[in-house]
């Protein structure tokens, strides 16, 4: 066949030239890390105590948020109650959510503090300490709770209504809803659910370094940071690098078929079916599940802006330094990742190949975010002195993080540009730049927007990469607010967290926003 | 004129190969069931499509292979003839200038063309506001703009209830009188190839089966038009 092939334009080759220095700016890092790394290894005792609550804190996590997810998303799929829209958003705002702000908002509701204890405490009982495994576990259960039931959620409602009907007629109970339905279904979804989150968790480095440390409850990630920050010792923060890219590599392998399938912003809103064999115990089950999913949710969140709300107005100048400085990095970090993934979504458009997508996803997932500032450290020390460049580092570090995540969100929209306006836009004789303004961007301003908005709250949340370089002074919202805990300035820190979520989110709706404001474009 | 020189062409097991000649002003309507390659064969002489082996020619020049925007076609698909996002006068306009760069008089061109098909004053409304007539003769009226030679028609009417077509056919059968158009027309139905055409090609899987005026068809009725009557 002869279907003729247009020529690669421009836009095209500087798609293909980007998603080079894309490979280049995670390769070249890790690269320096292999060359820096102490050889031959000698792990030490608290080496392997690292590598080991890594494994064993995800594993917990991943298997805790799926188990508990199912009850949630069932109740979800087949009860419709005033405020079902309202938690079905909610579940994605955690993905959003700056995790020390979760953090912050779990210490206000299970902390020393918390309200948990004082009720415990009220009522006689002893208190219950959230530092080390179980608080580690408990904030990612908080952080990945959501995603899980979003993803079941999926699964349930991937069930045609046709189907549930023809059960209806035939008189199915629970049991063989369960047994021709649920189970088959929670086979297909629940293992990919579970490695993602287990792949997530293997990367955490704000919980662990916020509730975890010490010997029995350190993650090689904050173990990268403890060589770097308090050692000073390069060639040990460069040989737990490579470890981490290796637990990376094995969870990313396991996890490779669940990523693919994972889409981000799905609608979830179908309303729900009439479900065979529901009767009252079916009923107060879920009740408990959707009741307790809410709390678990939405207290801590409410314990933030209550606490928070009231320390707002006597912030101390440096943190609204530190959330301007926040804001300029969360613009320059979007500005960025759009400008990068835009061309090289155009390319995988064109060459209509999304496997490309999945390789550079894949490389920014396996070689982490910290291993790559660890890298960028050790290539620009010759240079310059890194810790003038903390900032310009963490900008380029989170666009890589949200690269793949704007990718996914643009390339399907760039597909069906070329497919539903390209051949209209050639036979026009519409070139460069004029198609690209006229045909192909208007279609894809909603993912822009999404995508923009998605990479200014990484970047805006993000308590990474920054803490390897900074310096009093320079730092970022995050991170003075990590600094106001580490002082025990509690009030101010809470503070600092209400204006963090308040930008984070305001950041995510503005751009979103922006690119639906033309409803012409569907 | 268009010459196909035995052009052929085989996509996912299905090949299409026919020869014939256009003259100068002549409308041609391509008649055929579905899958009998009336788009492929238009998209072939527009160019989204290359012959495996033969060639395609206008006025004695070859241009199998030519980018689609040099050929001497102006082409009207079956639906997306308009950028939902663009108003019609932005629509319209870019069959002058792809890029939108209008000079003032090149924006009295625009709304002259608007009046010509009956929408004078539509310019700052978008598509998604317009009847499926109307969004027709939006396309129409960028045809009209970007002057070319050669009109194809890929059954841009099928949507339209029979009076509409009936008068869209009427108008475009006008136009191309007027500027002397060239024409060709996939439809499946004998009735708009009457109203429009003068000539009528038959396809039946790929091929060219009948090639005959359509003054006189019904008189005497050739055996492979009769199920289409």
């Amino acid at each position: 066949m002869a279907t003729r092939t247009q020529p690669l334009r421009l836009t095209h080759w500087t798609g293909a030239g980007f998603a080079a220095l894309v490979a280049l700016a995670v390769l070249g890092p890790l690269t320096a890390v292999m060359l820096r790394a102490d050889w031959p290894p000698a792990l030490g005792p608290a080496d392997w105590a690292a590598i080991r609550f890594t494994l064993l804190q995800a594993v917990l996590s991943a298997v805790l948020s799926v188990t508990l997810a199912i009850p949630v998303a069932r109740a979800l799929a087949r009860r419709s109650f005033a405020g079902r829209r309202v938690l079905v958003t909610l579940m994605g705002a955690p993905f959003l959510l700056p995790v020390i702000v979760a953090v912050l908002g779990l210490l206000a509701v299970f902390g020393r503090a918390g309200w948990l204890n004082l009720a415990l405490t009220g009522i006689g009982l002893g208190r219950i300490d959230v530092y080390g495994l179980q608080g580690v576990v408990l904030a990612h259960l908080f952080l990945n709770l959501p995603l899980a039931v979003r993803l079941l959620l999926q699964g349930w409602q991937a069930i045609p209504s046709e189907r549930v009907r023809l059960a209806t007629a035939l008189g199915f109970e629970g049991a063989d809803m369960c047994r021709h339905f649920e189970r088959p279904l929670l086979r297909a979804v629940l293992l990919g659910a579970a490695l993602l989150i287990f792949l997530i968790c293997t990367t955490s480095f704000a919980v662990a370094l916020i509730l975890g440390g010490g010997p029995s409850a350190t993650t090689v990630e904050l173990a990268i940071y403890q060589a770097f920050r308090f050692d000073f010792d390069l060639g040990r923060a460069a040989l737990l690098g490579l470890i981490q890219v290796a637990i990376c590599l094995g969870a990313g392998a396991l996890a490779f078929g669940a990523i693919r399938r994972q889409e981000v912003g799905v609608g979830l809103d179908r309303p729900p079916l009439p479900w065979p064999g529901d009767g009252t115990g079916a009923r107060a089950g879920d009740v408990v599940a959707i009741l307790g999913a809410a709390l678990f949710l939405v207290l801590p969140l409410l314990a933030i802006l209550l606490k928070g709300l009231p320390a707002l107005a006597t912030l101390p100048p440096v943190v609204w330094l530190a959330a301007l400085r926040s804001i300029i990095l969360a613009l320059c970090s979007a500005a960025l990742s759009i400008a990068l993934a835009l061309p090289i979504a155009l390319l995988v458009a064109r060459l209509a190949r999304p496997g490309l997508v999945e390789a550079l996803a894949f490389l920014t997932i396996a070689v982490s975010p910290l291993v790559i500032g660890t890298g960028l450290f050790l290539l620009v020390r010759p240079i310059a002195n890194p810790i003038t460049l903390a900032l310009p580092v963490t900008g380029l570090v989170n666009a890589l993080v949200a690269l793949p995540f704007l990718l996914r969100a643009l390339v399907p929209a760039a597909l069906a540009a070329e497919a539903t306006q390209g051949r209209l836009a050639e036979a026009l004789g519409m070139r460069g730049l004029a198609r690209l303004r006229h045909a192909i961007l208007p279609r894809l301003m909603r993912p822009l927007g999404f995508g923009a908005g998605l990479a200014a709250a990484f970047s805006m949340g993000d308590l990474g990469v920054i803490t390897l370089f900074s310096t009093p002074g320079q730092g970022t919202l995050p991170l003075e607010m990590y600094r106001l805990m580490g002082v025990y300035r509690t009030d101010d820190a809470q503070g600092a967290a209400v204006l963090l979520m308040a930008l984070t989110l305001g950041l995510f709706w503005l751009f979103d926003r922006g690119g639906r404001l033309d409803a012409h474009t569907r | 004129m268009l010459t196909l020189d035995d052009p052929s062409l085989t996509q996912d097991g299905f090949t299409l190969a026919l020869s014939g000649e256009v003259a100068a002003g002549d409308r041609v309507a391509v008649l055929g069931p579905s899958g009998s390659g009336k788009s492929t064969l238009l998209s072939l002489i527009a160019g989204f499509d290359w012959p495996d082996t033969g060639r395609v020619l206008w006025e004695g020049r070859d241009i199998s292979r030519a980018p689609v925007a040099d050929r001497p076609v102006s082409i009207l698909f079956q639906d997306g003839n308009l950028f939902p996002h663009l108003t019609v006068f932005d629509n319209v306009a870019l069959g002058l200038r792809p890029d939108l760069r209008l000079a003032r008089e090149e924006r009295a061109q625009v709304e002259e063309s608007l009046a010509q098909v009956g929408l004078g004053g539509y310019g700052p409304r978008r598509p998604g506001g317009l009847s499926g007539g109307e969004q027709a003769r939006v396309a129409l009226a960028r045809m009209l703009l970007r002057d070319r030679p050669l009109a194809l028609l890929d059954e841009p009417f099928a949507a339209l209830d029979p009076g509409l077509k009936t008068d869209m056919l009427a108008q475009v059968a006008e136009l191309a009188a007027d500027r002397g158009l060239t024409l060709l027309m996939a439809c499946h139905d004998l009735r708009d190839a009457e109203r429009l055409c003068n000539r009528l090609w038959l396809l039946d899987a790929g091929q060219k089966v009948l090639d005959v005026a359509t003054e006189g068809l019904r008189a005497a009725p050739p055996e492979r038009i009769r199920p289409w009557l």
